[in-house]
């Protein structure tokens, strides 16, 4: 399979992820940490604030990555980043720095230091891991949970709607915005190639669905992703300098009628079991809602 | 690196630091004459349990000291050439 000029045969065999880590069967942030090193390999520096995937790492004196890894408390993570990669500058070394975070750490906790580093325009790439929930701690609902979706913290089903961080960053116009997902890995190996190419701030945002989170079989974790982007619940796009183009695997759906029923989506997943009609007619017009708002970027 | 490693944290990757093929409830068999070559189980394998051997009965092997059953190899096999067998 060849997509966007890069071939599965050719990509690094090299483990990034080590067997034997602590990540649920099924993990959506295993599957993406494996894309980035696949993509990046020896380049990357990680810069993580807690979620899942510091328990992934595990516990000192060892971890389960090949990534150099700096942990640090939420609200730092895109201050640290910076750090590293000026201090990487000076240095006159190669290298990507990468802030691997949660959409709490993401949308919520982080912000801040996130909306500060994209209007400096810091040499650095933010991947949100969006697994639609606060999964380390335990299920707590997120501005990044869906419309609809029960968590520990929305017993009845979430009543607000999913912020969205994409065209939130898109608006700081940084030189490289970009939505991807667990289920489409050479779409997103490309887009992290992209933004390693280009100098300045990356945002880059992984659908990434959560068997443990979202009530589903572990087996299941790829075929969730791909029915998101074939709902149109979410949409791959990446923005070059503000310019916003649908990505391939998400064209077809530009037009609704094309769209499978959002209902294949949620009714695979226990989070959306108490979902009445009349919500899912409410989600299914806050998707368009979304649609329609990208589209006018493009 | 040394005389402060002693005080901070530091940690160095290492494969296998639980033997997670314990958790497994369900194994995955592959039928290496239906495989195809196509790199599909190696690519979304989330554990990086699926190694590519490219011998000459085998093109990719399982970990099993590592797997942990999740099954998300045998749901991309194009030709369905993964079974999910139940632990004895
Ligand atoms: C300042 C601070 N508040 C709270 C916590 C507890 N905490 C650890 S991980 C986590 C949730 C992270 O959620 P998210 O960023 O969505 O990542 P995920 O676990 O889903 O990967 C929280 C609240 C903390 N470590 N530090
Ligand atoms: S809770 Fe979800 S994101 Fe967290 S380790 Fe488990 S599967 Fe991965």
């Amino acid at each position: 399979m060849i997509v966007g000029g890069i071939s599965i045969r050719e990509l690094p065999r090299k483990k990034y992820l080590l067997p034997g880590n602590s990540s649920c069967p099924g993990c959506p942030e295993a599957l993406g940490l494996r894309y980035l090193g696949m993509a990046l390999g020896d380049r990357v520096i990680l810069v993580v604030p807690a979620g899942c995937s510091t328990v992934i790492e595990g516990l000192a004196p060892n971890y389960s990555m090949r990534f150099p890894i700096v942990n640090v408390p939420f609200a730092s993570a895109d201050a640290v980043a910076s750090g590293v990669a000026t201090a990487k500058e000076v240095l006159g070394e190669d290298a990507v720095v990468v802030v691997w975070a949660g959409d709490g750490a993401t949308a919520d906790i982080g912000f801040a230091t996130l909306s500060g580093a994209a209007e400096r325009g810091d040499n650095i790439i933010h991947i949100c891991v969006d697994n639609e929930a606060y999964m380390n701690t335990g299920i707590q609902r997120s501005s990044l949970t869906p419309y609809g979706a029960w968590t520990t913290t929305t017993w009845t089903g979430k009543k607000e709607r999913k912020k969205d961080v994409p065209l939130i960053m898109l608006m700081h116009k940084v030189p490289y915005v970009a939505t991807a997902s667990v289920g489409y890995p050479m779409d997103f190996i490309e887009k992290l190639r992209r933004a390693a190419s280009i100098k300045g701030f990356k945002y880059i945002h992984l659908h990434a669905p959560c068997p443990t989170g979202w009530r589903f079989d572990p087996s299941l974790t790829v075929e969730v992703a791909k029915l998101a982007v074939e709902t149109g619940m979410w949409i791959l796009f990446e923005a070059i300098n503000g310019k916003v183009k649908i990505s391939p695997s998400s064209l077809p759906y530009r037009d609704r009628s094309r769209r499978k029923p959002i209902r294949d989506y949620i009714k695979i997943q226990g989070r959306f079991r108490a979902l009445t009609d009349k919500e899912l007619r409410k989600l299914e017009s806050m998707v368009d809602d979304v649609w329609d708002t990208l589209i006018k970027f493009t | 690196m040394s005389e402060i490693s002693h005080i901070l944290p530091l940690s160095k990757p290492k494969e296998g630091i639980s033997k997670t093929g314990t958790w497994r409830l369900k194994k995955p068999v592959i039928d290496h004459s239906k495989c195809v070559k196509c790199l599909m189980c190696w690519l979304h394998c989330p554990e990086s349990t699926i190694d590519v051997v490219e011998s000459s009965e085998k093109f990719v092997e399982v970990n099993y000291e590592f797997c942990k059953g999740c099954g998300v190899c045998a749901n991309v096999c194009p030709v369905k050439a993964i079974s999910m067998v139940p632990e004895g």
